[in-house]
């Protein structure tokens, strides 16, 4: 059989077989990969994502940085029960400044896509603080260090040009505030309230994590930043007026 | 090579090597004067001290080495193995480690309190350590130490390279080193499988690159026409993971001062290459590339011909195709466009032939040789693992189906799949070669003794079928609570009443865990029981008479 014998022009030569891996490896990877940077569709455009504050962003590094994508999902599948117990599903948009993805594989506790405004920042504190005195049969680990630890002022912005630089519409005006809006958005007295809230519109400022006389003196914790992470989670877009049809094209 | 007025002076590459390490030992010390993260300048002062006991290493190396390394000693192959002896034994080293770090987290999520609230142990870290350490550095030193030992003896040549191979198995050790500390320090960029941070990755990325060129160079060398088919697996395995560990990992570091980093891609793209990635993790390093032990081992053992040449040729070229397609299986019913969800389903359905293929290759190979399956545990290991391979390989597009998924997918059902796979496909190959290596390297008789084998077989038998069907029964009965609605049309469970279900079949699993882990120690004392007191092999016959393997 001639064919089988063609074989042997790979079997015989290292260069020409990685060739052949090469091209039989990246047609697959190209077809369902490429045409997500450029298919409108992708991503429709919806009212109201936006990137996240100084703040949430360093919750969500603390996010990252705990694991929490290994027991909890961020993806509302389209499904009768999963709208029902969780809401709206989610939304491509509503990921679109996320680096990286944390829509997670596993749900060892519930979906947090949209946990946001969902309990009370006194809830989070004391659930994170000791999971199982809110819900005793819980089996998440306690996080009460968080509340100890401080946000490190150094590399607030760097975190921001950072995301710009891989394609986060931060403005220049946000990156040089970093520093001041992350310290305001835990101090609803501070004088940068409302430039922080015009630089992030719908941002909420509060002391997330129940220590206001500490925020004030311009200590923010981890326990804050990841607080008010999971308070913004799933809040950008408002159902009430986002039309579903309106993509359709 | 030398010439006859032999002068022991330094080579080439042990003076490139030195420079380069002096050159990444000052590097480090001058990331390390800026940095203001502890835990990342604790990796650097670790990259800084590798670096310069690799230049001692090197130095030790010069005054014991010979002049000449010869190629060949009396017209046989002067094979290096040291390289493949250290891999073993880091394999079997991590192995333990991983399936132990395996057995706390399946503990912790049975009893929580054993997380003890602390941040270097809890859950969510030690999680991505398990997987690691069982995938990349268990299953990684197990790829190291066999393509090192089969392509030398596939080709009957040496390794190519002499600082190169020690280069490829320390640097990788070292990486794993980084990435599990980095884990437990709260360093990681939170992608599944693909935790470690940019410099981490940079690191790797120039280990593997050696590693192609160290097998690339080593075929260069065959003194066979052909390249056998092991060694095709192998290579799709190197290159396919380099592209893939390149496309997954592009990342902007904060700073060079600062072990964090941001993807370039985001959500729904970020997605699609993460498991891109991450299902081609399975498919080439823990598929392929163990396809490759099972095509050398598998013939081996049981002295019979490999079943059939053409089938491996298709199955080895429908294989890499199909797998690649295969990512968006795990996105099903995401904000991932449907197209590419419905194009990731079928390849996964598809993928299945290729995969029994590979099954009925290596089962088909033991045809005259099925009595061997009573009297050597360790060719039954290996054909076992093929069992096991088979099955998850009908398993995983089963689960791929959009309608099964939208029921198994974030369920425990996943995580059974995965370790039918990990447990009894990549680790009883891994165990099965590990056996037949130890012998061989050690230039031993046999094994200390076949009855541990028969032990572990059985206790990590016992372990998997325990996981595995506790698993199933969790993650189908908690995705049906999740979607069970009463006649009143609410829904019947809250998440918690489902978290609660899941205990009993958590302590099953960690007592499954716990087998496993035994028969792994099992082994271990048989290992070293060989190394130690085994009666030294026969002096082999001429190599005139050595088949072509």
């Amino acid at each position: 059989m001639s064919l089988w014998n063609k074989h042997a022009i790979f079997e015989k030569n290292s260069i020409i077989l990685t060739i052949g891996i090469l091209v039989v490896v990246a047609i697959g990877g190209l077809v369902e990969i490429a045409p997500l940077f450029y298919l409108r569709s992708t991503i429709e455009k919806v009212e109201g994502v936006r990137p996240y504050t100084p703040l949430e962003l360093a919750g969500r590094a603390i996010y990252v940085r705990e694991g929490c994508y290994n027991c909890h999902s961020q993806m509302i599948r389209p499904l009768r029960d999963e709208v029902e117990r969780y809401g709206h599903y989610s939304l491509a948009a509503e990921s679109m400044y996320d680096k990286p993805f944390q829509w997670g594989s596993k749900r060892t506790g519930p979906d947090l896509a949209r946990v946001g405004g969902k309990y009370s920042d006194a809830w989070h504190v004391a659930h994170l603080a000791n999971p199982r005195s809110i819900v005793p049969q819980s089996i998440m680990p306690g996080y009460a260090f968080l509340a100890q630890a401080e946000i490190r002022p150094e590399q607030v912005a760097g975190h921001l040009r950072t995301n710009s630089l891989g394609g986060v519409p931060y403005t220049t005006d946000q990156i040089s505030n970093a520093l001041v809006d992350l310290r305001a958005q835990v101090n609803p007295d501070s004088p940068g309230v409302q430039a922080l809230q015009a630089r992030y519109p719908g941002a909420t400022v509060r002391a997330f994590g129940g220590n206001p006389t500490a925020a004030a003196t311009g200590t923010v914790t981890e326990m804050d930043a990841l607080v008010a992470y999971l308070q913004v989670l799933g809040t950008m877009v408002d159902f009430r007026t986002y039309d579903a049809r309106a993509n359709i094209r | 090579m030398a010439q006859s007025q032999v002068q022991k002076t330094l080579s080439v590459p042990e003076i490139g090597a030195s420079l380069a390490f002096v050159g990444t030992a000052l590097l480090c010390l001058f990331i390390a004067s800026g940095s203001v993260d502890p835990a990342y300048s604790f990796h650097i002062y670790i990259f800084a001290a590798a670096s310069v006991a690799a230049i001692f290493a090197i130095g030790n190396r010069y005054f014991a080495r010979p002049a000449v390394i010869p190629q060949e000693i009396d017209g046989k192959p002067n094979y290096n193995m040291a390289p493949v002896q250290f891999a073993v034994a880091a394999a079997v080293f991590w192995g333990i480690a991983g399936f132990t770090v395996g057995l706390i987290i399946a503990c912790q999520l049975a009893w929580p309190a054993l997380n003890f609230d602390l941040p270097w142990i809890n859950f969510g870290r030690l999680r991505p350590l398990h997987t690691s350490a069982v995938i990349f550095a268990f299953g990684g030193n197990v790829l190291f130490a066999t393509s090192f030992y089969v392509v030398q003896k596939t080709c009957r040549a040496r390794l190519a390279g002499e600082l190169a191979p020690w280069f490829v198995i320390l640097g990788y050790n070292l990486f794993i080193v980084i990435a599990g500390t980095g884990y437990l320090l709260g360093i990681t960029q939170g992608k599944e499988y693909a935790e470690p941070e940019w410099y981490a990755d940079l690191f790797l990325t120039v280990v593997w690159v050696v590693y192609l060129l160290v097998f690339l160079a080593t075929l260069w060398k065959r003194k066979e026409p052909h390249i056998f088919v092991a060694n095709w697996f192998y290579l799709a395995f190197i290159v396919t993971i380099a592209v893939l560990h390149l496309g997954n990992n592009a990342a902007i570091p904060v700073s060079i001062y600062s072990p964090k980093s941001y993807i370039v891609w985001s959500g729904v793209q970020d997605a699609m290459f993460q498991w891109w990635y991450g299902h081609n993790a399975v498919g080439f390093f823990l598929t392929a590339g163990f396809l490759a032990i099972m095509y050398y081992f598998v013939p081996k053992r049981a002295e019979r011909p490999i079943y059939s040449y053409r089938l491996s040729i298709v199955h080895f070229w429908a294989l890499i195709f199909l797998y690649i397609w295969a990512g968006p299986h795990h996105l099903h019913y995401t904000a991932l466009p449907d197209w590419a969800q419905t194009l990731g389903m079928t390849f996964s359905v598809m993928l299945w032939m290729p995969s029994w293929g590979g099954m009925i290759n290596g089962l088909m190979t033991l045809s005259g040789a099925w009595d061997k399956l009573r009297t050597d545990p360790v060719l039954r290991m290996m054909v076992v693992s093929l069992a096991f391979y088979g099955m998850s390989t009908f398993e995983g597009p089963l689960m791929s189906i959009k309608a099964v998924n939208s029921l198994s997918h974030y369920t425990d059902w996943t995580i059974g799949h995965v370790h039918s796979g990990a447990l009894g496909w990549v680790a009883y190959i891994s165990f099965g070669a590990i056996y037949c290596l130890v012998p061989w390297l050690w230039n031993k008789k046999q094994l200390y003794s076949n009855r541990l084998v028969e032990w572990h077989f059985w206790v990590s038998t016992l372990g998997i079928v325990f996981y595995i069907s506790a698993m199933w029964v969790a993650g189908i009965m908690q995705g049906l609570m999740w979607r069970a609605y009463t006649a009143l049309g609410f829904l019947e469970y809250s998440f918690i009443e489902t978290v609660d279900a899941m205990h009993p079949y958590y302590v099953i699993r960690a007592l499954g865990g716990a087998l496993f882990v035994i028969g792994s120690l099992i082994m271990a004392y048989n290992l070293i029981m060989t190394v130690r007191t085994g009666e030294a092999a026969e002096p082999e016959a001429t190599p005139a008479l050595v088949p072509a393997e």
